[in-house]
């Protein structure tokens, strides 16, 4: 009790400074703090719907850029018209049932014995004509991929057969007749050698068997499009489908009876005249071009392959897409800051002028820009100014009602009382708040141009159809009147348009959940 | 109110004028090209004549609202039909076009609003999510891969549907045949796919507000069931915002889709359009974007009208 009383006189010798020779100051977050666009991507990150979408859209884009690298044999303006609307194949592939290249398809005994007789054909290299049906069903070159059990069907004493199986569209072509330059036909001969693969077959005799002189796949003797076999009274015998079926060939041989493999077309001496020749296409195909078919995507209504195309096409709208966007959000967040901070008179004036303008609809500006420009600058960058020229007004007046709302807030009266000048004001103060919804408009403007593009190509109002350059829409409506024989041709584009419309809507939802902060404190 | 309204309707006749000079300018400077029949592109020519084609620009423009406003004159086509008026030849091809899309609304706003509501019930339930989900996969898949899937399925699979829309003749010489009817099928479901997502998304969301508002509390309290406060006080409140949209979806029957109507061959005033720019008989083009013009001011303005009808809180244009 005694120390207690006595604190009034404290010698002065004994108090020291608390803190002597430290700073205070406030301490450090331990963990970093949590920033608008770092809160933001948290949100989106639990969004499940959009993390995939982001992910499905990544995978286009790589596939967009990575399909033409893996095909390095071949570029996108690589062309074969006789492979034109043919499904996918894939020389690996095919081995596990996908990507065969076959369709599926009914036949009767004709058509059906027109096909067999392809590989049947194929497997006769030296012209023998002994080769009988197994071996030709066995051929690697036989287009019947796989054949169903007949079933019969009783017209009068006639029973007929027709049959359900897939046939490969690739082999399906068989023959055809080519006229080549003697050195060319050395050099097949050569390659022949070469790779052990056959490309030249013997003609075919043009007699009263033949039943199309310019189809080289009528090789046997026929009539009235049944093969027939010629007995030793010299009359024609029909030879039905069945086992061990052997044809006739109708091959032309020379005196000795060996095949002939050419014979000489068109005028001039011996030297410049055209070989005419029946050559297998398939190998001819991979003879010409150094590779075998390989269209993981089918081929186009032209002969393009599918898969470059689609590409091209993915590449092109996100580019239009993402152009569009920059520019309107830069064009748009200028105007619109501009409006809506200064506001006043020309703010009024400047949004009725934009009303008017956005009162034209999107689809006749294009097509007026289409009809003006297209001759003159293009039809991508007609497109791309169409885009612009009212596509931003959206933009501006979404940025207007932001800079609206915030530049009576206390923050910036505060900022001005200490002497920032607008454009700080505008630039480091308000702008930074609103942006995350103007980038959340912008994300949302990328779905709608895709589709914009799409559908204005595909009702051709937009000419993208060159060799160079493609467009999803384009690719769908060369598909759109022949697309139930070729189903192929409008799967691929008609998913990936739809990949590409879904993940971009999903993922611009789950930036606008992100973004929008009166969810703030929703979620845990 | 009412002085809204006439600001709002003497801006959209301000804007329409503006557009129709832009398109008339745009659309007048353009080549004309003569048919190769030499009697046809004769009478073309003095038609032009005494049109006035070879006056200025404005004179031009002047003579062509003259036209409008005194006689309903809107040009003539040339190529579609040859000398019939434009608007006579946009008028005929109405009828194809409202017939399909409103079969296609009759059918897609009711279910689109009906799914919303009962997803809006399960809320986070299993049918909610798969709702939601289904719908957001909907909305964006665009009109013409429906098209071919229902051509697809119910076409080339199974048969029941033909491919295309009969033409009149085919079809009896009416529009309103049961042949006609079952061709149209197959547009109208490749129409409402779309729209009934649209619809069940926003039903959905407007429902799901409401049910979690604090009357809906006090409704309850009061003793309702909860089928009755949804029914009485949740889903008319619903409504509100609802409302318009099917307004605005019934004025867009006139516009119908051009891609729906070329791939089902539809000879509606979409097809039209796509057929004046291709054979271009610009008098019809022109006509045509006016129309599609006039339809989507209206549509704007009757929105926002119709906004503040059903609800008076909402005054636009108020400060």
């Amino acid at each position: 009790m005694e120390m207690n009383n006595n604190y009034m006189n404290i010698p002065k010798e004994k108090f020291e400074f608390v803190n002597h020779g430290e700073r205070i100051a406030d301490k450090k977050f331990e963990d970093k703090p949590i920033g608008y666009f770092k809160d933001a991507w948290l949100r989106f990150r639990k969004n499940k719907g959009s993390v995939v979408a982001a992910i499905v859209i990544c995978c286009v884009i790589l596939f967009s850029f990575f399909y033409p690298l893996f095909n390095s044999q071949y570029d996108a303006t690589f062309l074969d018209p006789y492979y034109a609307k043919k499904a996918p194949r894939h020389t690996v592939l095919r081995k596990f049932g996908i990507a065969d290249g076959g369709v599926e398809r009914s036949f009767a005994e004709k058509g059906l014995i027109k096909a067999v007789a392809i590989g049947m054909a194929a497997e006769d290299v030296n012209g023998t004509g002994k080769i009988t049906l197994e071996e030709g069903l066995a051929s690697e070159y036989q287009p019947i991929l796989r054949l169903d059990t007949p079933t019969e069907k009783k017209a009068g004493k006639k029973i007929t057969y027709s049959w359900t199986g897939r046939i490969d569209t690739y082999l399906e072509l068989g023959f055809l007749y080519r006229s080549i330059e003697k050195d060319e036909y050395q050099r097949i001969l050569d390659w022949e050698k070469e790779t052990g693969l056959k490309v030249l077959y013997p003609l075919v005799e043009n007699n009263n068997y033949n039943m199309d002189p310019a189809d080289a796949n009528f090789w046997y003797k026929a009539k009235k499009n049944q093969p027939v076999y010629i007995n030793e009274k010299g009359k024609a015998v029909e030879i039905p489908y069945g086992e061990g079926m052997v044809l006739e060939d109708n091959y032309k041989r020379d005196a000795e009876g060996n095949p002939l493999y050419y014979e000489l077309t068109g005028g001039g001496t011996l030297e410049t005249a055209q070989y005419k020749v029946r050559v297998l296409y398939y190998n001819y195909y991979n003879y010409k071009n150094g590779f075998e078919v390989n269209y993981l995507f089918g081929t186009d209504t032209q002969g393009y392959d599918l898969g470059l195309r689609l590409a091209g096409g993915i590449r092109l709208s996100l580019l239009v897409a993402v152009f569009v966007s920059v520019i309107n959000f830069i064009i748009g967040a200028a105007v619109g800051a501009a409006m809506g901070f200064y506001g006043g008179a020309i703010d009024i004036l400047v949004s009725r002028i934009l009303e008017i303008a956005s009162g034209i609809p999107f689809i006749i500006l294009a097509t007026l820009f289409q009809i003006h420009f297209a001759n003159k600058v293009g039809a991508i960058p007609s497109l791309l100014f169409a885009f612009v020229v009212t596509g931003w007004i959206g933009t501006a007046g979404l940025v207007r009602t932001q800079f609206y709302r915030f530049k009576n807030q206390e923050y910036i009266m505060a900022a001005r009382t200490l002497g920032a000048r607008d454009s700080r004001l505008i630039w480091k103060h308000i702008f930074p708040n609103s942006l995350g919804t103007i980038i959340t408009a912008c994300a949302l403007v990328i779905p709608s141009v895709i589709f914009s593009e799409s559908m204005l190509s595909f009702l051709g109002i937009v000419k993208l159809g060159s060799a160079s350059t493609t467009s999803l829409g384009t690719l769908l409506s060369d598909a759109s009147a022949i697309w139930t024989n070729y189903p192929h041709l409008m799967i691929f584009p008609a998913i990936v348009i739809s990949l590409l419309m879904i993940s971009f809507n999903l993922f611009g939802n789950g930036l606008r959940d992100a973004f929008n902060p009166s969810l703030r404190g929703v979620e845990e | 109110m009412t002085k809204y309204i006439i600001k709002r309707v003497l801006l959209m006749f301000l804007t329409m004028f503006v557009i129709t000079a832009i398109c008339f300018m745009l659309i007048r400077i353009l080549p004309r090209e003569l048919p190769t029949d030499k009697t046809q592109a004769a009478a073309i020519l003095d038609r032009f004549e005494a049109l006035g084609y070879n006056e200025p620009l404005l004179t031009q423009f002047g003579i062509y609202l003259r036209n409008i406003f005194t006689e309903g004159d809107f040009g003539t086509s040339w190529y579609i039909a040859f000398r019939v008026p434009a608007l006579k030849v946009l008028t005929d091809r109405l009828l194809p076009t409202v017939i399909v899309n409103t079969y296609s609304i009759i059918f897609a706003i009711p279910m689109g609003i009906l799914l919303g509501i009962y997803a809006a019930i399960k809320k986070n339930k299993w049918q909610d999510s798969l709702i939601s989900t289904t719908v957001i996969i909907f909305v964006s898949i665009p009109a013409y891969v429906y098209a071919f899937l229902v051509q697809y399925i119910f076409y080339f699979k199974l048969d029941w549907l033909p491919l295309q829309v009969y033409s009149l003749a085919d079809a009896g010489g009416s529009w309103m045949t049961w042949k006609m009817f079952h061709s149209m099928i197959a547009p109208i479901l490749a129409l409402s796919f779309g729209e009934i997502a649209y619809h069940c998304r926003y039903t959905r969301a407007e429902l799901t507000e409401t049910l979690t508002s604090d009357y809906m509390l006090l409704a309850r309290t009061k003793g309702l069931s909860k089928a009755q406060a949804t029914s009485r006080h949740a889903l008319k409140n619903a409504m509100v915002p609802i409302l318009p949209r099917i307004i605005s979806s019934i004025i867009g029957v006139l516009g119908g889709s051009m891609i729906i109507e070329q791939i089902f061959s539809i000879p509606g005033v979409g097809q039209l359009y796509i057929k004046s720019i291709n054979l271009l008989d610009y008098d019809v083009f022109m006509t045509d974007c006016l129309f599609y013009t006039a339809l989507s001011l209206l549509s704007g303005i009757l929105l926002d009208i119709s906004y503040s009808f059903i609800d008076p809180r909402i005054r636009m244009g108020e400060k």
